[in-house]
């Protein structure tokens, strides 16, 4: 572990390199991004690039790589950016990563790379994220995209799901000269990546320009496919001729509280909410035919402590919520969501209720929400997720008033393609049973990973499915052994 | 794009488009729907799939004008694309053979109803088809149903075909005849559904209905579409289309159907002042350039 200067191209001694602040990430003022749905980081420039990336000790051993899910080689990458080769950089992280622009802007870095940066020790982490996305945005603006040149295998992969485990088996094994069609159930490609992550925190055209990248390198997709209602995953294999089958079919069906009210009109999933929003673009009513609840000076709470859970409040902030409350059960420590999000919205005026709990959505009489009863929690003894369990302290029961309330507390298996094909192994709660290391299901050919395999995960953990998938299918095509 | 290889009206603002979908004609089923958006502003939509011809690559929807959606969609001509048609999905119709079965449609149901009534006969049911429409001309499908049916019965709320009442009246005759029943698919207007699942309860008969919801993805993933049924949350894309009437709750259903009404309305007038105006302008102005992606 102990870092080491040898053949460094880095100008800075060691303890030079310490005292380098870790450089600021440029963004939009919170005053001013709380009323727009412009990206919030701004990226780095090449300046701030380069004297981040200074910062880096080279670990002889570099934790950072070891705790990355798709194994990106940061000490590499960073290196190039300090000897001002950008595009080089690019090309390094792609060795391992397809999208670069896309896990730069919304991995949880604080619990890979960053978390166990060497530098974590004494000051703040080495920002790779940052510059994770400053190389890929240079390359993107630069527009050099290599095309690899492979010799076509004959042999062909049916990816289910675009989202960013299908991407990332889908960009691996094209290189690899296979052909590979991904097949996607909405009428837009990106999965999470288009319904669910706003365009605050990770704008389509970047998703648009990693998508023509692939299409480029010949990746095929088809839209408007349901695989398991469509088509089954049976019937892609033997009559569709494809040589194996990988699932990512991702996010599932959302949970409810089962609390009486959940059924009045203002009760979104966080799923659904987001979708709107995102996808079917509601806030643009009556441009866009889609419609959405008008949350212009209305009083929106989401109840949930994650990613989703804050994408969805930031949204609802954006359009024009007059108060927008996190109600969360646990208290800060717990919190599932990436740091930067939380520090980002607390920033942008978010109301955090922490250890609170609705207990029952109250009505108008006329179906529609007006407020959240919620009971306020202390922290018992740690539950089976190790994290301590909140129990409701009695009689601290009160109303907050609402016209909007988004669940956003998790999600269950869904369940199209399991019922469909015949044998897939499944666990108790319903996922698809996948080998941690190969990816494998239990039916020869068919591979699976990301959500429907995990449950409700990050991006970067689904991608790193996808990368193991694609090693092992792969290995599949080429050996024939399974 | 999805190309229209038919459309013509059957009714008075109900239309049938054959669509050319190889995939989804390959795999229907009774009972299944599909999900459409027209064009790229567009939002998706669920529909009943009417019937399809896997060797044609084939299917047929029924579509009622009501907002700006289905009327833009009842502009759509023979050789016009849809942007986007995703299916079959839902669970299929359960058909087996039950006995004496009687499907009820009610209106433009009565094109989501005939799919099934046709598997029901073919599993070897005695089928009684109750038809209702308001009016004679919204009186739809009758002579497909008598070719699946050993009885078809039409009601029309003014009497001006048929019997003059309600489905209803007739269910409530057959049960008063004793008619042994052992199943009824009800598919229609929620009142029609709910009036029909009363009806059957006290007399303990099966019954089923299919219930169109709000919907955007139709995989389960956003559960807009949720129902209580028996109490409990359940997708309408993903368990149902079709449920246990004595299971659905109603009244939630209508709430949940509502949620969207002012913008639903606004939505319409804001495409029937646009037509009109186009209409003023040129006389023979195509109604339907938007949906055939004039916009995008």
């Amino acid at each position: 572990m102990s870092p080491v200067t040898k053949k460094s191209i880095n100008p800075l001694a060691l303890k030079e390199r310490i005292k380098v602040p870790r450089q600021l990430m440029p963004e939009q003022p919170a005053d001013e991004r709380n009323k727009n749905f412009t990206e919030v980081n701004l990226g780095y420039n090449p300046e701030l690039a380069r004297q981040e990336a200074l910062r880096c000790l080279e670990c002889a051993k570099p934790t950072c790589t070891d705790n990355c899910p798709v194994g990106v080689k940061v000490k590499e990458f960073v290196e190039l950016i300090v000897a001002g080769d950008f595009l080089g950089a690019a090309a390094k992280i792609r060795e391992n990563n397809v999208l670069p622009a896309v896990t730069g802007r919304v991995c949880p870095q604080e619990d890979h790379c960053e978390g166990k940066c060497l530098l974590s020790k004494k000051v703040k982490p080495l920002g790779i994220g940052y510059l994770e996305r400053f190389v890929a945005d240079y390359e993107q603006r630069m527009g050099t995209h290599v095309i690899p040149d492979v010799p076509p295998t004959g042999k062909k992969v049916a990816v289910v799901g675009s989202g960013p485990s299908g991407l990332t088996v889908a960009g691996d094994l094209i290189q690899k000269g296979h052909k590979v069609r991904v097949f996607e159930a909405l009428h837009e490609l990106g999965g999470v990546l288009v319904y669910g992550i706003p365009e605050f925190r990770l704008p389509k055209q970047i998703i648009r320009e990693q998508l023509d990248y692939m299409r480029e390198m010949g990746v095929e997709f088809e839209t408007d496919v349901v695989v398991g209602r469509t088509v089954t995953i049976d019937e892609l294999i033997h009559e569709e001729g494809y040589d194996a089958v990988y699932i990512g079919t991702g996010a599932g069906l959302p949970q409810f509280m089962g609390i009486p009210g959940e059924h009045l009109n203002g009760v979104y999933s966080a799923n659904e909410f987001l979708t709107r929003i995102n996808l079917m673009k509601a806030y643009k009513f009556p441009t866009y035919d889609e419609p959405m609840v008008d949350l212009h000076g209305k009083d929106v709470a989401v109840i949930g402590g994650g990613n989703t859970a804050l994408d969805a409040i930031r949204s609802a902030l954006r359009l024009g919520a007059r108060k927008a409350y996190v109600i969360y059960r646990r208290s800060d420590a717990e919190m599932p969501a990436r740091a930067e999000e939380v520090h980002h919205a607390r920033q942008e005026g978010i109301d955090f209720q922490m250890l609170t709990a609705p207990v029952e959505f109250l009505s108008d009489g006329k179906g529609w929400l007006t407020a959240a009863r919620c009971v306020r929690m202390e922290l018992g003894e740690p539950d089976a997720s190790g994290r301590r369990r909140p129990v409701p302290i009695k009689g601290s029961e009160f109303d907050l008033p609402l016209s909007v309330a988004v669940m956003a507390i998790g999600t269950t298996a869904n369940p199209i393609v399991q019922s469909t094909t015949p044998g897939l192994g499944t666990n108790k709660r319903g996922y698809i049973q996948a080998d941690p290391e190969t990816q494998r299901t239990n039916r020869p050919g068919v591979f699976a990973g990301g959500d429907i395999v995990t449950g409700a995960a990050t991006v970067i953990l689904a991608m790193g499915a996808g990368r193991r998938a694609a090693g092992s299918i792969h290995g599949y095509l080429t050996t024939g052994q399974w | 794009m999805f190309k229209i290889v038919n459309a013509e009206f059957i009714a008075p603002g109900i239309k049938r488009f054959i669509l050319e979908a190889p995939r989804i004609a390959r795999k229907q089923k009774a009972g299944q729907f599909v999900i459409l958006r027209i064009y790229e502003e567009g939002e998706r939509i669920p529909l009943t799939i009417e019937n399809s011809d896997p060797d044609k690559g084939t299917i047929s929807i029924v579509v009622q004008s009501a907002g700006k959606t289905t009327r833009l969609l009842n502009s759509l001509e023979t050789g016009d694309h849809i942007l986007d048609v995703v299916g079959p999905l839902g669970k299929p119709s359960e058909i087996e053979k039950f006995g004496t079965v009687v499907v009820i449609g009610g209106g433009v149901g009565t094109a989501m109803a005939y799919p099934s009534a046709a598997a029901f006969k073919r599993a070897g049911n005695r089928v009684i088809s109750i038809v209702g429409g308001r009016n004679k001309e919204l009186v739809i499908l009758e002579h497909e149903l008598r070719a699946v049916s050993d009885t078809v019965m039409i009601t029309t709320d003014d009497g001006s075909y048929a019997d003059k009442g309600f489905v209803t009246d007739k269910l409530r005759q057959l049960i008063e005849n004793g008619v042994r029943i052992d199943l009824v698919l009800a598919i229609g207007p929620i009142p029609m559904m709910r009036a029909v699942a009363e009806m059957t309860r006290k007399e303990n008969i099966r019954t089923v209905v299919s219930l169109n919801t709000i919907m955007i993805d139709g995989t389960g993933m956003c559960g807009g579409c949720r129902v209580l049924i028996d109490g409990k949350s359940e997708f309408a894309c993903v368990d149902g289309p079709e449920f246990d009437a004595h299971k659905v709750n109603f009244e939630v259903l209508v709430q949940r159907n509502g949620m969207y009404r002012d913008a639903e309305q606004r939505s319409l007038a804001d495409y029937e002042r646009s037509t009109a105006a186009k209409s003023a302008l040129h006389e023979n102005a195509e109604p339907c350039a938007i949906a055939q992606g004039g916009k995008r």
